[in-house]
């Protein structure tokens, strides 16, 4: 017989969406937290203006600096509708298991969708 | 039964709510609050930012410059570091499990949204009064 694991294992259970998006709220924050630090770098590049401001351009410019700006848009986006999904259920709505499925799957879509318009504007120059 | 359960707690323990916690839901509310202050604050920052794309350091300055710009960055600053601090906070309650290493990155946490929240803050004023 195949060994099996004696009580639920994260290796052989299957994520229930509302598992896997509380996990992600949690990592998308702490990933926002660490850019909040190029909102800081930003407003004082700004404050700088001249040559920093350039610096900072051509830092969140360059391929790397793209990667990374659209990782935390993407983090921002999931942790605000997921973040929404959380202060309705403070409220006491949504709890039921196909309200929070519906929710659950509005949040991802929400995040891919409001990714995909900021970065279509930012591209387009808006 | 529910006047036995009552007793459980002394009356000055009840009328200060702080629980066996003893640290009462001040932490829930303030996240909360300022969950709901970055929601507006958070999709009013992107649209700003996204109107600087491509845009050279003195239009940068110029659209920070203006006075409702500047307020409400600042109340972003103020909302965002608040938030975020509480956030860490009890990420590390959850996961740092050695006391000295736990306090000590309470600390900095602390430290660094406040010095994150100053050193922003200042760089709005300094936009602001145009030096």
């Amino acid at each position: 017989m195949r060994e099996r694991p004696l009580s639920p294992h994260l290796q052989v259970y299957r994520w229930p969406l509302s598992m896997a998006l509380s996990i992600l709220h949690r990592a998308s924050g702490v990933a926002l937290s660490v850019g909040a630090i190029v909102l800081v770098w930003w407003l004082m590049a700004v404050a700088a203006g001249g040559d920093q401001y350039q610096r900072f351009v051509d830092c969140v410019g360059s391929p790397l600096g793209k990667l990374a700006l659209f990782g935390w848009t993407l983090a921002m986006m999931f942790h605000l509708m997921s973040g929404i999904r959380h202060l309705l259920w403070d409220m006491g709505w949504g709890f039921e298991r196909e309200r929070s499925q519906a929710t659950g799957w509005i949040v991802v879509i929400g995040t891919v969708v409001l990714t995909a318009l900021v970065w279509l504007l930012a591209r387009g120059g808006l | 039964m529910a006047a036995a359960g009552k007793r459980m707690l002394t009356p000055l323990k009840r009328v200060k709510g702080l629980g066996s916690a003893r640290s009462g839901t001040r932490h829930f509310w303030i996240q909360r609050v300022t969950a709901i202050a970055l929601v507006p604050l958070t999709l009013w920052l992107v649209w700003v930012i996204l109107g600087l794309v491509g845009q050279d350091a003195f239009v940068a300055r110029a659209r920070l410059a203006e006075p409702v710009t500047g307020m409400l960055l600042v109340a972003y600053i103020a909302a965002l570091f608040w938030h975020t601090q509480l956030g860490l906070q009890v990420v590390i309650e959850d996961y740092v499990h050695t006391r000295w290493m736990e306090v000590a990155l309470q600390i900095l946490v602390k430290f660094a949204a406040v010095a994150g929240a100053v050193l922003a803050t200042l760089a709005v004023i300094r936009i602001a009064l145009g030096n």
